[in-house]
Parts: structure tokens; sequence; C-alpha cells
């Protein structure tokens, strides 16, 4: 066990684990967030996905005490259930859940892809969904709400 | 972790109504739920305040046995009780499937909920019932005739402007009324609430990240498990050595209950680590069956329980007497629910009583089954629904409950128990492995003169009811049986049809002694099917053994229409007789703007990209939902891929509730039933399942380029509201393979249709 210092959703959290424990045990058991799951614990599904420094990475397969200092953003440290961010809010507008367990893996992976490259083509925003599942499959709401999204953010951008 | 409150409720403790609560039509289900009668509830579904409570603030609380797992019941239940009771759709509370709070409802299960609760009876009959009580009581407190007062918000309102609120009439007391069976439901014709199209109620929470999963319920002193499952089925143990993990920082205990073996720690890494690390010696299972033969060598050849859902006595006869007989034989593989999340469950077991959170789809029959497990009255126990990753039938939601509570039962603390990807895959029930082969006889004409099928379906275990908990893995390994498979032969078909499997192709009568069940014409007809047991757990995965038959009837149906040259939608036209069926079938070829074509008969391109287009349609479970498809479906002739483009769907499943949800569903079930027509199959060697991962085993994941769906909506008034959540998954498989045989000429027998199939269909036509 050793003291491990996290920048989570915008705050500094300590915590008492073993380095290599997984990040997603971290964020979910010890600081009660609501966002990252475990799904595979083999970073095959994307259901645990936590933006580090504003990348997707899955945290099934990261250890806490490799994070340093890195700003890590979780689903529910994007917005809230009263004020939602605005690619979690055209998620709501478009329906584009049935039991919402892979929400992590889609909107974040998709919003990192955006926020790097807000002209990615539908092409390239569905390639970096690669290895991101939706059992449910919700598939093609969620690709709208994506370029909903998309569409609302070159035009901030612009 | 918020609990409800149980005081309001403990009145009713003890009253000791005995509850029959189940699925008709499920046939999967209905076969495993044991004896009804045994089962007890305080909670007496014939009293109104089992089911509503209109609170103080205006407010109405409802109690539903029916939960919702993502298939959308949280919304359009709350729906129908503002609907029926005249409130704002904010101002309802739905509490789902808690056995100290709800009535028992028995599964969410089998297409059932909305056939059970939204017709004349149980959630909706209380909601009307409530409505006509508080107008009464209006009228007598403004001396008022009822007729001539009206219910807005939950205010009622006369014609001269006096009103009185629900809250001043009722607020926080009880009804103490029975249900009314004559009290009457809100006319289709004048909803505002119900029927309309609502965004889901959880959307806010779940995009958010906000949303309680039954993975996120913490209890204080909760410690983590996890299973240590034996390398296959029938392995037992011989010996656990515990001293294997006793230096794991954080271990708890070693927890072994028979061929039970779970591992207790003070966080989740520590258990991983435990389960990894624990040495146990098991006795080897069985061989199982070589997979590369297994329809042939195993399922074709063992006893069998058979069943003759049909059978006209003539089909010998008038097979021999037809000009053209074509003969098929279809295969489904075994598929897996495969949630994307593994299943979990929290359960907190004191001496005398014990709590478990859990992704159940049956809260009172998982009572009743743990109360055998932990050996403690079911009324001790109390079995809150939490949502799970979505589940299409019976994921390991039923038995990580079972193994959390052994587990906190044998550490005295509560335990957190979620599965690793490889206990989830390699022990669910999965969706049954079968064989169909169909024999047709055609007239001169093309016409069908008489159908003959017969199937195998593999069988083991399923959902374990109230008092079958062998019925699932956990269950086993504590000792208990799974329900018996007797071999023997079928009786004579008689009573009215059953066709709950979708055995019986649309196109057949369906009839015994002269009453016909069926949708269609075929009246020299027969449908046997034998029931064999399967190496593997297996059970009603979403369009159980119906999405199988369905495969095979429609397709077939494709075949016997190139046979005979004829256009598949005007083939299917021509052997319907059953008018709603007919409905959505025009519906979807209209929405297709479907060409006339000869089905599968044409010369074809040898290579390069080519397309086609294919039709289905069923009456699922019979008589529950209608729905029809269309396909279109690129072929690459070099590669043998497929990939569907369009899908267009028409369902009439009654009044419709939520459009917006039943949307979500067809559209959902469509995509779910590509995945699982193109790649899923769970494969095996001689000792194991081999399937364990998502790498092992193949889903379609979001980088694929989705078809688009356009879904058409019936919305007919003055029949029952029907299921809608299995019907258009049902249609995917036939719909893709027919496509295919219109772009190429070949018959995709055997799901999944991998690229390595297509291709050596395509040589064989060569």
């Amino acid at each position: 066990m050793s003291r491990i210092v996290l920048r989570v959703n915008g705050r500094e959290h300590a915590v008492e684990a073993d380095p290599e424990t997984p990040l997603l045990f971290v964020l979910t058991d010890q600081l009660g967030l609501r966002g990252p799951r475990f799904g595979c614990g083999l970073a095959q599904c994307g259901s645990c996905t936590v933006l580090r420094n504003g990348q997707a990475i899955r945290s099934c397969v990261t250890a806490a005490g490799e994070v340093g200092t890195d700003e890590i953003t979780t689903l529910d440290g994007l917005g809230t259930p009263e004020n939602p961010h605005p690619i979690q809010r055209a998620f709501i507008e478009e329906g584009a859940s049935q039991c919402g367990f892979c929400l992590s893996g889609v909107i974040l992976t998709a919003k990192a892809t955006l926020d790097a490259n807000p002209n990615a083509s539908d092409d390239e925003i569905r390639k970096s969904m690669n290895g991101v599942l939706c059992r449910c499959f919700t598939h093609t709401r969620m690709i709208r709400a994506i370029r909903k999204y998309a569409e609302e953010n070159k035009h901030e951008n612009a | 972790m918020k609990m409800p409150e149980t005081s309001r409720r403990d009145f009713l403790k003890g009253c000791g109504a005995l509850v029959v609560s189940f699925s008709a039509f499920d046939c999967v289900d209905a076969f495993a739920q044991g004896p009804f009668a045994a089962h007890q509830s305080h909670i007496d579904p014939t009293k109104l305040d089992s089911w509503i409570a209109v609170n103080s603030d205006g407010t109405v609380t409802a109690y539903t046995g029916k939960c919702d797992m993502g298939q959308g019941q949280l919304t359009a239940q709350s729906q129908l009780v503002a609907e029926e009771l005249c409130v704002p759709l904010q101002r309802v509370k739905l509490i789902m499937c808690d056995t100290d709070l709800t009535p028992d409802e028995g599964t969410t299960s089998g297409s059932q909920s909305t056939p059970t609760n939204f017709n004349h009876k149980n959630l909706a009959q209380a909601c009307a019932t409530a409505r006509e009580a508080l107008v009464g009581m209006a009228a007598q407190k403004l001396s008022l005739p009822a007729e001539d007062l009206t219910v807005t918000d939950g205010v009622v309102t006369a014609k001269n402007g006096k009103h009185i609120t629900y809250a001043d009439l009722v607020g926080a007391h009880k009804f103490n009324l029975p249900l009314n069976p004559n009290a009457k439901r809100r006319p289709h014709n004048e909803w505002v609430v119900l029927g309309k199209p609502v965004n889901s109620l959880d959307r806010p929470e779940l995009m958010t990240g906000h949303f309680e999963y039954v993975h996120y319920v913490q209890v204080p002193g909760m410690a983590h498990g996890r299973v240590v499952r034996p390398p296959a089925m029938g392995a037992t143990v011989r010996h656990v050595d515990e001293s294997s993990v006793r230096d794991i920082p954080g271990m708890v205990k070693v927890v072994v209950r028979k061929d039970f073996v779970g591992v207790v720690a003070e966080n989740q890494y520590a258990a991983i680590q435990a389960a990894q690390k624990l040495k146990v010696d098991w006795n080897p299972g069985p061989p199982l069956p070589d997979q590369t033969t297994f329809f042939e060598e195993y399922l074709q050849k063992q006893p069998a329980r058979d069943t003759l859902f049909v059978d006209s006595g003539d089909v010998e006869k008038q097979l021999a007497a037809s000009r053209q007989v074509v003969r098929a034989r279809y295969t489904w593989p075994y598929q897996m629910h495969g949630s994307i999340g593994s299943s979990c469950a929290v359960a907190d077991v004191k001496p005398d009583s014990a709590t478990v959170w859990s992704p159940t789809q049956s809260a009172y029959p998982t009572r009743s089954c743990l109360a055998m497990i932990l050996g403690m009255p079911v009324d001790k126990i109390r079995v809150i629904f939490r949502r799970g990753a979505g589940c299409y039938g019976l994921n390991g939601a039923d038995a990580v409950s079972f193994d959390a509570a052994v587990l906190s039962q044998g550490v005295g603390r509560p335990v957190r128990l979620q599965y690793s990807r490889e206990d989830e895959m390699k022990w669910e029930n999965y969706g049954a492995a079968m064989v169909i082969e169909q024999r047709a006889g055609l007239r001169p004409d093309g016409s069908i003169a008489v159908w003959d099928r017969e199937d195998w379906a593999a069988d083991r275990g399923t959902r374990p009811g109230y008092d079958r908990p062998g019925n699932v893995i956990s269950g086993m390994l504590l000792g208990y049986e799974p329900y018996l498979l007797n071999p023997g032969p079928a009786k004579r078909p008689s009573g009215a049809l059953r066709n709950g499997g979708n055995v019986v192709p649309s196109y057949m009568a369906g009839c015994i002694d002269g009453v016909c069940g069926s949708a269609g014409t075929v009246r020299s007809e027969r449908a046997l099917g034998h029931t064999v047991f399967s190496p593997f757990f297996t059970g009603p995965l979403r369009s159980p053994i119906r999405i199988q038959n369905t495969f095979s009837n429609e397709c077939f149906m494709d075949e016997l229409a190139a046979h005979a040259g004829a256009d598949p939608v005007a083939y299917r036209l021509q052997h319907l007789s059953d008018e709603r069926l007919r409905a959505v079938l025009q519906a979807a070829a209209k929405a297709a703007d479907w060409k006339p074509r000869p089905a599968g008969k044409r010369s074809y391109p040898r290579a390069g990209k080519v397309s086609g287009r294919g039709a289905a349609c069923v009456a699922y479970e019979g008589h529950n939902g209608y729905a029809a498809l269309v396909a279109d479906v690129d072929v690459d002739l070099d590669t043998g891929i497929l990939h569907p483009r369009r899908f267009f769907c028409a369902l009439d499943c009654g009044p419709v509730s939520n459009p917006d949800g039943m949307r979500n569903q067809a559209e959902g079930g469509i995509l779910q039933g590509m995945s699982r027509t193109l790649g899923e199959q769970v494969t095996w060697d001689r000792e194991k399942v081999t399937s364990i991962d998502w790498n092992t085993f193949h889903s379609l994941d979001m980088s694929y380029d989705m078809p688009t769906v356009t879904t058409v909506l019936i919305d007919p008034s003055g029949v029952p509201a029907l299921g809608a959540g299995e019907t258009a998954i049902t249609l995917a498989p036939p719909a893709i393979a027919n496509a295919v045989l219109d772009a190429a000429g070949i018959h995709l027998r055997d799901v999944p249709f991998t690229p390595e199939r297509v291709k050596a269909a395509l040589q064989q036509q060569a």
C-alpha cells in the first residue's frame, strides 16, 4: 500500500492503494465515481474509458501508480444531469442509449477524437471507435449524436 | 445508496396472499418456474395499495414487478401511470422489482411486460381503479355526479369551477380498495402521455455517469469477491490449497461449498489476484463433443424429448404426390448474451436476514432460490433490483446473485462480487444451438401443397425460477440439480396450437382437431421438435428458439419461392391468411419500395461486388407482435464479406406506449441480430469453452459502418398491447440470408455467415 495522489475531474485526491491497482478500481471503489466501469478488464470493450490529459485510455489496464499528475476526466466529470456537457446533451437529445453501460467508451472516445481534430470525417470518427462495444447496438443513434456534437463543436471553434 | 422505505407497506405483511404470476406465452420460462402456487408474497396484487400511492405533495408512486434493463420499461410504465391517473409524467415515481415493496410479477422476460401491465389487468387496472376511486371521492366531497367531473394534472374539476386535488382527497392515506376489474382505461384516442414519444427518463443520469448500476452499490463494511470456476463443465473439487493465497495483502477468506469456490478480499484488486493465484485441484469433467461435427454427430443422435406441435397426418402421402419436393437443412450455433459488463451483485447476509442488490430480471424467483441456498425463510430475504449491463435474457445476473450471497454468508460481511470476463462468457446460459430440417412439396402452379419440418434443440438448465437454482452454474456447483430433461416420444397434438417458440412456420394453417391457430394456408403440415441434453447451459437469449426457427422457416420460404419462380413478397402473401401479418409485410415492402423479382433464379456475376434485397416476416410467438423486415445487403464475391446497408422494418404490436422506445428496440434489435448473424458463435475444444473474451467471441463494434434502419410503426386501436422487444431481431438473420440469395444466388443455411462460409457457398455454386 502506498499513498497515491491523483488529479481527477479538476480536483486532487489522495488514496491508499497498491500502485499496481488498476486506475479503474481507485476511481469507482475509492472515489465513488459512476462513469467508468469494469466491462472486461482486458482493454477490449471500452467501458472503463477515461480521458488522460484529453486522450481516451482504458483505465482497467492502467496502473493507478503510473498516472502521476496527469489530469483524469471521467464521464461524471464532464457534466451533471442538470447541466450536461454538449456531447452528453447531444446523446440525450438523440435518445442514444439503451442500458447505457458502454457510454464512457462511446462518449469519451468520440470526444477525444473530435477535440483533437474538430474536422474529423465520419470515417475517421468511426475508425477511432475501434474496440468500443455497445452490445445493445444503439450504434445508429450514437453516431447521430456524435455528428450533432461535431457540427456544434465546429461552429463554436469557427 | 438509497434504500426505499418499507414502513408504509408493513401493514400488508402477513396477509399471505397466494400469488400466481408467469409468462403464459414464454414456454422456456414457464417450463422452468416450477410450482407457482407454493410461493408467497406479503404484497397482495388484488389490493390497489400494492400498486399505487398518492402522496401528500401530489406525486404518485407506482410499484411494478417489471423492471428496466435498458429496454425502456421505466419510461413506458411511467407514461402508463401518468396517462391513467391524469398527472404529469414528472410527478410519477416508479419503484421496480423490490421484494419488500413491489408485487410479484414473476420474471421480466419474453416480451411479456407490455402484455402483462398495459392491458386490462395488473398495473394498468390498478391505475384505472385509482383514477375512478379518486373521481368518486371528489364527487362525494363536491356533492356532484362523477360524470360532471374532469381530471387534469391531478386536479379534479367540476363544470361549475369547483375543484379539489388528489393530494387533498387521499394524500398519504391508503385507498383500502380492491382492484376493480370493471374500472375503465382511458381510451386510446384520448391519450396525451401514453402513445407519445418520450425521451427515456434515465438518460440525463446515464449520459453524465450518475446512474446507479448494481456495480456501484456500496454497503458499509463491504468486501470484494471473485469466484474460481472449474476448468470445464462436470469438473469437481478435489482439493483447495488455501495457503496459496494467504500472503496476498487484504485477503479475507477462501469460501468453498461443495464445488463452489470463491475468494473474498478487502478490495477488488486483491480479490482478482487471489482468484488467479488460488491453487485448486479439480477432477476433470467428461470430454466435450467435437465442435466440427457437433450438429450431426451429437445433437441429432442424442435421446430427445419430442414434441409434435401440429400434424395433419398426411405429409408423407402428400410429399410423395408432389411434383417438386424441396429440402434444406439449417444450423444455428450456441450464442451468448455477451453483456458488455460482467455480472455483479452485492449481498449483505446476516445470521437471520439477507439483502441482495441484484441485476436479476426475476426478483421474487431469485429470493426463493436464495432462501434455499442460504437456508433462511423466504420472508427474511429482500431482493432489490438494480440495473446491470444490458441483458437480453439470462446473462450471469441470477448466478452472480447466488454467488455473492454465498460469499457474504461465508465471511459474515457484505460482499460485492463481479465476475471476470471469462467467468461471464464461459458459464452463462447460452442461446440454444439448433438444427432444423425442412421439406415441402409444391403443386404444379408452384404453390405449397405440404410442409414438414423437424428440429433438434440443445437444452440444459434455464432460468432458475422459484425452486431450481441448479439451472445456472452457481446453483449447480452448490449441488442443486438442473431440471430434468426426460427423453420420450411425442404425444398427439391437442387443444389450441402452441407456437410460443415459432416452431410452426407462419405459412402453415396450424390446425388441431379442426381449429387452426397459425397464420397461413398450408394444411398438409407437420412440425416436430426434439429437445436434447446440452453439454453447456442454455437459456432464453433474446428471441429464444424463435430466432432459430424463424431463420430456418423464413429462409426456406425463399427457397420455395425460388423453386416456384415467384417474388418472395408475393409468394408470402399468397400463403398468409392473417390480416395483421399481411399488413406489416406490405408496409415493410412499401417502405423499401420493393420491386417484384423472382427469388434467387437468375444468372449471377462471379467477381466484384453485388447487391440484393431480402424479406422476412413473423407473427412473434404466434400472437405476440407482428413484424416484417426488408434487408439490402452488399456481397463482396472476392472476399466473401457481407455488408448490410439498409433495413426497412414494419411493426404491429398493438397500441404503442412509447414510439421512441419502440423504435429504439427495433433498431437495436435488428443491428444486434445482424451482429449475431454475421459473426457470433461460441467455440470450444474437447475440454472447455474457448470463447472467453472479445477476441474469441466476435461482436461488431462501434467502428463498423452500420446500415440505416427505417421503422414503420402501426398503432392499432381496440386490440391488446403486445410485446415489441424481440420482434424485429427475429427477422434479421433470414432477411440478410434472403438478400444474399437475391444478390448472389447462394443459400446461406449456417449461422454465422462468415466470409469463409460465403466463399464456400460461392465455390459450390460455381
